[in-house]
């Protein structure tokens, strides 16, 4: 079998094999639905409220998307800011980890009071979450410059633009790619904690706010299907972030290269 | 007619602010069309001289000079100088052909002229073929190659050389010695070469200097009386054996010396 078809093969075999062993669980120990549902119940609860659950994953997933750009953008400009001096960076990176440490559960009520628009409260608090990663991993790149290289560049005259655009961005791409990647997944885990904290006010469009509800309810099916696309759409994210990577270093970055 | 010098080092020396002297005054003068190669064990500041050449490094006191200028105003004089580094440093991101012609765009030199001096500088370095490679496709000896072919593409006529070849196998490496010393006779290029190995020093130079650490100093100077080109057959012959012998007595006694002063 090829490589790339057993990354897909043995992860594939071993969620069908928990699959069914969850449904015969739940069938054979009877296991009511409003506990545990079963796999099959859940795919049903997937078509029947399909409008529904769909509908609100085009709400989360446009909130999580919004909010991973302006993190990646905000934050490939404060790491710039950050490498054009040791000053700015020391004084400004106690307050980047500041906002990296503070929990976005404990500051999301003020920003939904304080921003009047829902979409735009919520877009601030993914971005939030999203944000330091990039900003971490950007400015270690656009450091992390090979000294030899650098010296080469120094004895060649080269002017700061041309340093900036023909050495350090190409060194910082691995590693900004690699922000990238982990700020997928927390765009998405801020997307839903916000609607969380958006949802228990009474407001709210999106996959968060469809549990909260399923769960006033003791809908737990509706729930499971819900969890279901969240994740699905967080590893999907992350594949993609893969795959933007793998495009963009392919042939020349070592994280990348198929060494035999 | 009065000899010209490529470089003058006239008492530069290197203190670093933590109060370690890396280097004790030094005064060396290479002749344009020289091969001079530093010589002495980790730590004797060969390495740190050769920088302070290439004006990478600013020294602590003394001067430098270029054909009579400060680094800093080596075009005025119409020279212009090339550092090899220890690695290759190439950029892993781009090809052989824009690694090489990296200097020739950073100095803006327009897209035509520039491709066909990259191809000339890999034809040197015999490395035509390997223009679409990346350099992690090639071996050490390659990539140390397309490092070199960068240094030329610029056609300096000051060579520095910083342990080039160090982290290469014996044979390879051996190769490598013999091309530069054919390169340098054809173009006529200064070369300041800096090494750890006996053997390389008197295979290449014209002059060695011998170094020696803590603190970094010249300690001793061995004119290598022998007529280019050098073929392999030098490598196994009595002088060449005899000027090695002397070389290594003269770095022992500058090691022996510091044990000394260290009772």
């Amino acid at each position: 079998m090829k490589p790339e078809v057993e990354r897909v093969f043995y992860p594939s075999l071993v969620a069908l094999v928990l699959l069914a062993l969850w449904q015969g669980l739940v069938v054979g120990f009877n296991i009511p639905v409003f506990l545990v549902p079963s796999p099959v119940r859940v795919a049903q609860v997937l078509v029947t409220d399909a409008g529904l659950l769909f509908g609100a994953l085009v709400n989360t997933l446009k909130i999580t998307l919004l909010s991973f750009i302006a993190a990646t953008v905000l934050g490939v400009l404060i790491a710039f800011a950050f490498v054009q001096s040791r000053a700015i960076e020391t004084a400004l990176f106690p307050y980047a980890v500041l906002l990296q440490v503070t929990p976005i559960v404990a500051i999301a009520p003020l920003i939904i009071i304080w921003v009047k628009d829902p979409t735009a409260s919520l877009v601030i608090c993914a971005t939030l979450v999203a944000l330091f990663p990039i900003i971490a991993n950007t400015t270690l790149g656009l450091r992390s410059v090979n000294p030899g290289l650098m010296s080469v560049f120094k004895l060649n005259r080269a002017t700061r633009l041309q340093t900036l655009l023909r050495l350090r961005i190409p060194s910082a791409l691995p590693y900004f790619f690699g922000g990238l990647r982990i700020s997928s997944g927390l765009s998405l885990i801020g997307a839903v904690v916000a609607e969380f904290v958006a949802g228990t006010g009474g407001t709210g469009t999106g996959l968060a706010y469809q549990i909260l509800q399923a769960g006033y309810q003791l809908n737990i099916p509706r729930m499971f299907a819900a969890l279901l696309l969240i994740t699905v759409t967080g590893v999907l994210l992350f594949a993609a972030m893969s795959g933007l990577s793998t495009w963009a270093l392919g042939d020349w970055h070592e994280s990348e290269a198929n060494h035999e | 007619m009065t000899e010209t010098f490529a470089v003058e080092i006239l008492s530069a020396e290197k203190t670093y602010p933590n109060g370690t002297r890396a280097l004790l005054p030094v005064d060396l003068k290479v002749r344009e069309g020289e091969f001079v190669t530093l010589l002495g064990p980790s730590g004797c500041g060969k390495s740190t001289l050769l920088k302070m050449v290439a004006g990478l490094l600013a020294p602590s006191d003394g001067r430098l000079l270029l054909w009579r200028k400060p680094v800093s105003q080596i075009e005025a004089t119409g020279h212009s100088l090339s550092f090899v580094f220890q690695e290759a440093t190439l950029m892993p991101w781009a090809r052989v052909q824009a690694n090489v012609r990296l200097p020739l765009d950073l100095a803006g030199v327009p897209h035509a002229e520039a491709d066909a001096r990259v191809a000339d500088a890999l034809a040197m370095v015999g490395l035509s073929r390997f223009a679409g490679s990346l350099p992690r496709e090639l071996s050490g000896g390659m990539q140390m190659r397309v490092s070199i072919a960068r240094g030329l593409v610029t056609r300096p006529t000051l060579l520095l050389m910083d342990e080039p070849f160090g982290a290469l196998d014996e044979i390879t490496r051996n190769r490598l010695d013999s091309d530069l010393l054919d390169l340098w006779l054809a173009k006529k290029l200064t070369v300041v070469f800096v090494t750890h190995s006996i053997y390389e020093a008197v295979y290449l130079s014209n002059r060695v200097v011998v170094m020696a650490a803590r603190p970094g100093r010249i300690v001793d100077e061995v004119f290598i009386d022998i007529a280019y080109p050098r073929g392999p057959e030098f490598r196994v012959s009595t002088a060449f054996s005899q000027y090695a012998k002397r070389l290594q007595d003269s770095l022992l006694r500058a090691s022996g010396a510091n044990a000394d002063a260290a009772l």
